[in-house]
């Protein structure tokens, strides 16, 4: 078998062995979906009502309206959710024994990194099935149309895989994997500073020029616009670009981690 | 095809830290088949020696081939004929045993049916028939132990490192390892195995190497080692500090040690010098009295001049 050959098999195998660890371990994968889930919740039914009526444009919103609003946030925050189990099932398995049996077999050294990778991916489609199903059974209304639908599949896709190569490199960062898991709580948190959950135009000035700036804004822009059947080809352009930016980053930084690790 | 003798050859590996040197210049040669114990205390460097063989951990200077492989040129043949249990336990907790040996059979590119005949026969050699498909987190140390070992033979490698393979273990836990050992040295396989124990190294070596303070400070076969031993000690416990002078007067040999109140001195073991030895003591001025057999701390007392620390000393460039 060639070398190529040789790091798809390899990686196929660290795949196999990560979805074990999720299907041995529910509640993590439960408690990270549960986390989007919650918020959508408590935005929905408790703050749903007011936040709907303060929407601009007139007539004034509901909380249905705030419901679909808050759709492209509570996706993002789902992403950053599942991320932290990334990183710290990758934390783990570095502060553990079995990392450095892996090195010291004649496997392609990538496939321990791309078995997270493709693993943590996986988890996020099915958190984010979860959550677009219950989005939808709350009463979440779309315009989009089915080219539109393939864009939100793609970027989404596109934003885990780049989500992902990052907290990869959070979890090599990190000594072991209760630092690994405070981390990603910023990424839950960017969205509320973003436009998430109310227009950037209501905040402060200094504020607002941070939410209007800040990565995940274009991309939950770029998702409202899909969700509602109106794509703006600057927000697509912008949120991609970012994603390409942070999966890049990520992943030439967790390359370089992994093999620092392998010098001392 | 060459015809290879020499399973590692090692020559001036060194390694340091900053400016603490761990591995100071070692040489040494494990030909093919034999069993080659690196005996230390914690912190002579025996895992960083370890480490470097295994290519874990990139050497500054000196040559290192195991397998006919150079470590650092040529990483992915060496690690192609090697097998590895490191010091602290090396198996996915969240995997059940079979699950643990069949990850290791994949990764060693075995192909379905080899590798469950391989899975099989090693749960059963290593006695993990009934905890095969139970998680290896609820294992035992000693299960932990042997399922570690059993993954690391599931590629069927020559060549295997065992990093202090019986520290933490109970004596029963331990004997089925030496058990083991011994099984895989029949079957002609290369072991490379570090230990604090002597007698350990006794009972499993071949060959002995001595490292302290990241040097080979003695190589031999047991036998050898044992006749740089100065046999035992016997230890005396003294009722007070004017009698601990006193004996210490009347012995010549011994070292007295007024703090703790004891008088050790070197002893072979026979019993005819212990009576003489006894019958010019006064009953009243000793109230315990201890016969111990010559143990890594002789060793090291005899080659080194110190006894075995928890710390390395620190050590000086050459």
């Amino acid at each position: 078998m060639s070398t190529a050959a040789y790091a798809v098999r390899d990686s196929a195998t660290m795949l196999r062995r990560n979805l074990k660890h999720l299907a041995r371990y529910p509640s993590q994968t439960l408690m990270l979906i549960g986390l989007p889930l919650l918020f959508l919740l408590l935005f929905v039914y408790v703050f749903g009502g007011t936040m709907g009526a303060g929407l601009p444009g007139a007539p004034a919103g509901d909380r249905g309206d705030y419901l679909t609003f808050i759709t492209p946030g509570i996706l993002m925050m789902t992403v950053a959710s599942v991320s932290i189990g990334t990183a710290v099932s990758v934390a783990t398995d570095m502060t553990n024994g079995i990392i450095d049996r892996f090195r010291t077999m004649a496997i392609a050294k990538v496939s321990v990194l791309t078995g997270h990778v493709l693993g943590a991916m996986i988890q996020t489609a099915l958190a984010l099935a979860v959550v677009f199903g219950v989005a939808f059974l709350l009463g979440l209304e779309t315009a989009a149309s089915a080219m539109q639908w393939l864009g939100l599949v793609g970027l989404l896709a596109l934003l885990s895989f780049a989500m992902t190569w990052f907290t990869v490199g959070l979890g090599l960062a990190s000594p072991n994997p209760e630092t690994a898991s405070n981390w990603p709580m910023i990424f839950i948190l960017l969205p509320f500073v973003g436009s998430g959950f109310v227009p950037v135009e209501s905040m402060p000035a200094g504020l607002r020029g941070f939410a209007e700036h800040q990565p995940f804004t274009p991309i939950m822009d770029a998702f409202r616009g899909l969700l509602a059947g109106s794509p703006d080809g600057s927000d697509a352009i912008w949120a991609a670009g970012w994603c390409v930016v942070i999966g890049l980053v990520g992943y030439l930084w967790s390359r370089r981690l992994y093999r620092l690790r392998a010098a001392n | 095809m060459t015809t290879r003798t020499t399973a590692i050859e090692v020559a001036g590996l060194r390694k340091s830290y900053g400016d603490h040197e761990v591995v100071a210049g070692v040489d040494l040669t494990v030909p093919e088949g034999t069993v080659y114990a690196l005996l230390g205390p914690n912190g002579a460097g025996k895992t960083t020696t370890v480490r470097i063989l295994s290519t874990l951990l990139p050497a500054d200077a000196g040559e290192a081939r195991v397998a006919g492989h150079d470590v650092r040129r040529e990483a992915d043949r060496v690690r192609a004929s090697i097998g590895v249990t490191g010091q602290f336990s090396a198996v996915d907790e969240l995997l059940t045993g079979r699950e643990n040996l069949r990850l290791m059979a994949d990764l060693g590119h075995l192909d379905r049916c080899r590798a469950e005949t391989v899975g099989e026969r090693l749960l059963e050699r290593f006695d993990l028939v009934d905890a095969a498909d139970r998680r290896a987190a609820t294992y035992s140390g000693g299960m932990k132990r042997r399922l570690d070992l059993a993954m690391t033979l599931v590629a069927g490698p020559r060549l295997i490192f065992l990093d202090e393979p019986t520290t933490g273990l109970d004596p029963r836990s331990r004997r089925d390892l030496w058990g083991i050992v011994r099984e895989l040295v029949a079957d002609g396989v290369t072991v490379f195995l570090t230990t604090q124990y002597l007698e350990e190294a006794d009972q499993l070596a071949d060959r002995i190497g001595v490292l302290d303070g990241g040097r080979l400070v003695a190589e031999g076969t047991a036998a050898e080692l044992k006749r740089l031993v100065p046999g035992g000690h016997i230890e005396f416990q003294v009722a007070d500090s004017e009698r601990v002078a006193e004996l210490a007067r009347r012995l010549p040999e011994a070292s007295p040690n007024p703090r703790a109140l004891t008088v050790t001195l070197p002893h072979d073991g026979s019993l005819t010098t212990l009576r003489r030895l006894l019958d010019g003591i006064d009953d009243d001025a000793v109230t315990g009295l201890a016969v111990r057999t010559p143990d890594l701390d002789d060793v090291f007392l005899a080659l080194t001049g110190q006894p075995t620390t928890d710390e390395s000393p620190e050590e000086v460039a050459v």
